[in-house]
């Protein structure tokens, strides 16, 4: 097993390093930089000389190797550097904004389970019935529906519902006050965005609940506890669920870790000051050193949430042994 | 009609009351102390340094924070000629034939830090934008050209000297990004104002967090007795226009300072009706065509009229001004400028002639004149943006395939955008922008003269007879003959030689909670932002 965690975590660096190579040279393929931008406010008055100083500030001039030699040097001793659009320390800027991420992530996951893990269940083990056909028309409708076009209803219907019943428009705040400040703003803020992802989130975990739970119900060894006479509830949710739940187990994780970056559109709607919404301005501002920080973060999330999942699978099905 | 409706039409009615100018009793209303002024923004600066950046994003949330040498009445905003003092005691008039201005100063002004701020401090800061030092960079440095010096021959004078007469000078000056920095700071370190919040405005207590919000507290201090009367701002950056319309209208911020179209305007005053007020004026902000001189057929003079004569501009304004933040057809001076056009002698002009039937049968005779078939493609390259670029540039397209043309829309992000028109240069006609902070039109219309000195005109061309104008009217005090420099500038650019053209001029839209008072709206969205005058009658 120590053998297996050892390995595991050497293989990340190859792969952390691929994804450095890509951002690095794929954000420089696109045309114009974060100078031209920065000197684009008005349309005229453009010096060429402002662009070259500009350029040479932020090390742009720099041959592309030098740039990336100096780039990933400072990741491997932990500097980031600072951000070309705000000057400011990349570390202190993306810490910011990754309690607001995980803080979503974490709510939407726990949306997710609550809705998906019953719903699973109800759906395989009433299959074909009306029970099931709700499930899989309310999991389909997930699916379907963007979160953050849900997100935007969201926000329709409570102004809307809140001037017709009380008089006076409500919407959720628009800046975020930390949970261990003002818990209720917090809340009022959050709980809407975790809603609208843990929904989409929970329709696909839903599904394959109950595709898992189908297969794991036609197993011999529940034939077997239903011959024992073993009520159904035991054997659903002591023999049937913990075997059933490792696929599920592993989206949840994917889907985890893709919320960490990937709430890109969502965060924006409900004015998240999170990872998606930096990642968006980063890249629209062509600002290199963020965009290239984030996805190592984001790609760092992913390998580690892989590997958590997978020595979950230990855990949840002893037969598994890795070595 | 339908209650709603008839909420629709009221509000209308009162908005439209208040740009009539019928809402002076409200104005004569007693300011009232308190409150925090919340404003959504919809982008964040890249520094705080008013002299190096060049985008609104920073005008809105730092400008309260700073004083400046001379600025739009805010009383007056919609005058684009009303500069007023901030830190001086009176608008100086020229000397030494119009080529010096004797500025004196307040007295017993203060920096946030307590640090009296003086006439070395003015010069310091009018030296960093004019005269930058190597390695600091200095955006509109070009708006001061014709500054010789500037000097500061006691702690409460500063005395400009001029190369020679110019009426562009006091504009240039009165700039919303001319903060006044303290020198001893910039003796320290001329960057110190990028990461750093340090002036003498009604503001203070600069707070930020990143990506979401900067804060302030009125200043105890500042030098306008009885302002400001807010007690603090809060500048909430929201990028998505759907949500800042949202967060005015769920209170959750009470006004965004750049514009909205008409559609989230009319949204607004349907949900809201007399809690929601709307400001509007003409911007100076304008939309331009700029055909690519280097590559053919654009580098003939019939095509390029050809292109202008197509354009209904009088009809386009009337339809697009519904959808869209463009409304003022206008020439290359802004519309409401003395030095602007009339409608009179706009219609002189190839492009905006009355009769849009003639003005397109001129254009398919110049096309086939230089041999360009029936159905000829090119492409326009335009911004992603859809408020107005986009939207703008789909009606072009329909106003050239009136006269058998079949034009291609390439959009791109603003640095693809920027990169082709400053870099790769292999456009054939492209969208391009001119928008200035004070009304300047002697500067602004520096986007038409030679691209070697323009540095901002992307057709490629270069025009002597342009140049000899612009240096012409740039160089006299005379109105009148501003003006006639002007018109010929105009004549040539947009007609004759065909070099560029104007689409419409923005036309900015402010819907607002009502509770807000003090504030009014102005040509441009860099202008009158310190919010001094700025309170909450709630």
């Amino acid at each position: 097993m120590h053998q297996y965690i050892v390995k595991r975590i050497l293989l990340m660096i190859p792969t952390l390093f691929g994804a450095a190579v890509l951002v690095f040279f794929l954000m420089r393929m696109i045309p114009g930089d974060v100078c031209e931008l920065r000197l684009a406010g008005t349309g005229s008055t453009f010096d060429p000389q402002a662009l070259t100083l500009c350029q040479e500030e932020l090390g742009l001039d720099e041959p592309m190797f030098v740039q990336f030699a100096s780039w990933v040097g400072g990741f491997f001793v932990g500097d980031l550097g600072t951000s070309m659009w705000t000057n400011q320390p990349i570390v202190s800027e993306i810490a910011l904004r990754f309690q607001v991420s995980l803080q979503i992530a974490l709510m939407a996951t726990v949306v997710s389970i609550v809705i998906s893990i019953p719903m699973g269940i109800i759906s395989a083990v009433k299959r074909n019935t009306w029970a099931d056909y709700a499930v899989r028309a309310f999991s389909i409708a997930g699916i379907a529906m963007p979160s953050f076009w849900l997100g935007i209803l969201i926000i329709l219907g409570l102004l809307v519902t809140s001037q017709a019943w009380y008089g006076v428009p409500w919407m959720p705040p628009i800046t975020y006050v930390p949970i261990w400040e003002d818990w209720k703003v917090n809340l009022s803020m959050l709980i809407w965005p975790a809603l609208a992802t843990g929904y989409r989130y929970s329709a696909v975990a839903t599904r394959m609940t109950r595709s898992a739970m189908l297969e794991v119900l036609r197993e011999d060894y529940v034939r077997t506890a239903r011959a024992k006479g073993l009520i159904e509830k035991v054997i659903v949710n002591r023999h049937a669920l913990k075997n059933a739940l490792l696929p599920v187990v592993t989206v949840i994780g994917i889907e985890f870790a893709f919320l960490m970056g990937g709430l890109v559109v969502t965060e924006q709607v409900f004015n998240l000051n999170g990872l998606g919404k930096l990642f968006v301005e980063s890249v629209s501002n062509h600002d290199y050193t963020m965009t290239q920080s984030l996805v190592m973060l984001v790609a760092l999330i992913f390998v580690v949430t892989n590997f958590i999942v997978d020595l979950f699978y230990a855990w949840l099905d002893p037969r598994i042994r890795y070595s | 009609m339908s209650s709603g409706l008839k909420t629709f039409a009221a509000s209308v009615a009162v908005t439209a009351a208040l740009a009539l100018g019928l809402g002076g009793a409200m104005a004569a209303e007693t300011p009232k102390k308190g409150g925090v002024l919340k404003f959504v923004v919809p982008d964040e600066p890249p520094s705080f340094d008013g002299h190096r950046e060049t985008t609104f994003a920073l005008i809105h949330p730092i400008a309260p924070f700073y004083s400046l040498l001379a600025k739009v009445n805010p009383e007056n905003s919609s005058d684009p000629t009303d500069i007023i003092c901030d830190l001086c005691t009176e608008m100086p008039k020229a000397t030494d034939g119009g080529k010096t201005f004797t500025f004196k100063l307040r007295q017993g002004v203060t920096f946030e830090d307590g640090s009296p701020l003086d006439a070395k401090d003015v010069k310091a800061t009018f030296d960093k934008i004019i005269f930058p030092a190597e390695g600091v960079s200095s955006a509109r440095k070009a708006y001061f050209v014709m500054v010789d010096s500037v000097e500061a021959p006691d702690a409460s004078t500063v005395v400009f000297k001029l190369k020679y007469p110019s009426s562009a000078f006091i504009p240039a000056l009165a700039m919303p990004f001319n903060f006044i920095y303290d020198d001893a700071k910039l003796a320290q370190d001329m960057h110190w104002y990028e990461k750093n919040v340090l002036g003498s405005g009604p503001f203070q207590k600069f707070e930020r967090q990143a990506g979401a919000f900067i804060k302030g507290t009125a200043s105890p201090n500042y030098y306008e007795k009885g302002k400001p009367y807010l007690d603090g701002i809060e500048a909430i950056f929201a990028k998505k226009e759907s949500l800042r319309v949202q967060a005015i209208r769920g209170d959750r911020a009470a006004i965004e300072f750049r514009g909205f179209p008409p559609q989230s305007r009319d949204d607004l005053v349907k949900a809201l009706g007399k809690d929601i007020t709307v400001q509007e004026s003409d911007w100076n902000c304008v939309l331009l065509i700029t055909p690519n001189h280097r590559k053919k057929p654009f580098d003939d003079v019939r095509v390029r009229r050809a292109l202008t004569l197509a354009v209904d501009r009088w009809g386009g304004s009337e339809y697009l001004s519904k959808i869209a933040i463009v409304k003022t057809v206008g020439g290359i001076a802004f519309p409401k400028h003395p030095l602007a056009a009339t409608k009179a002698e706009l219609e002189q002009l190839a492009g905006y002639w009355p009769d849009l039937a003639k003005s397109r049968e001129e254009a398919k005779k110049l096309l086939k004149e230089a041999g360009i078939p029936d159905g000829f493609k090119f492409t326009l390259n335009n911004r992603a943006v859809d408020q107005p670029y986009k939207i703008v540039g789909t009606w072009l397209i329909d106003q050239w395939k009136q006269i058998g043309l079949a034009v291609d829309q390439q959009v791109q992000p603003t640095g693809p955008f920027y990169d082709t028109l400053r870099k790769k240069q292999d456009f054939d006609v492209s969208i391009d922008f001119n928008c200035q902070s004070i009304v300047n039109p002697l500067l602004d219309v520096s986007k038409f003269i030679s691209a070697e000195r323009s540095g901002s005109q992307y057709g490629g061309y270069e025009d002597a007879e342009v140049d000899k104008l612009f240096d012409a009217m740039n160089q006299t005090d005379d109105t009148a003959e501003q003006r006639k420099l002007m018109r010929r500038m105009e004549q040539i650019v947009l007609d004759e030689k065909a070099l560029g053209f104007i689409t419409m001029w923005w036309y900015r839209i402010i819907p607002h909670r009502s509770y807000v008072k003090g504030w009014n709206v102005s040509p441009s969205h860099y202008l009158n932002q310190d919010l001094a005058n700025v309170w909450l009658d709630q």
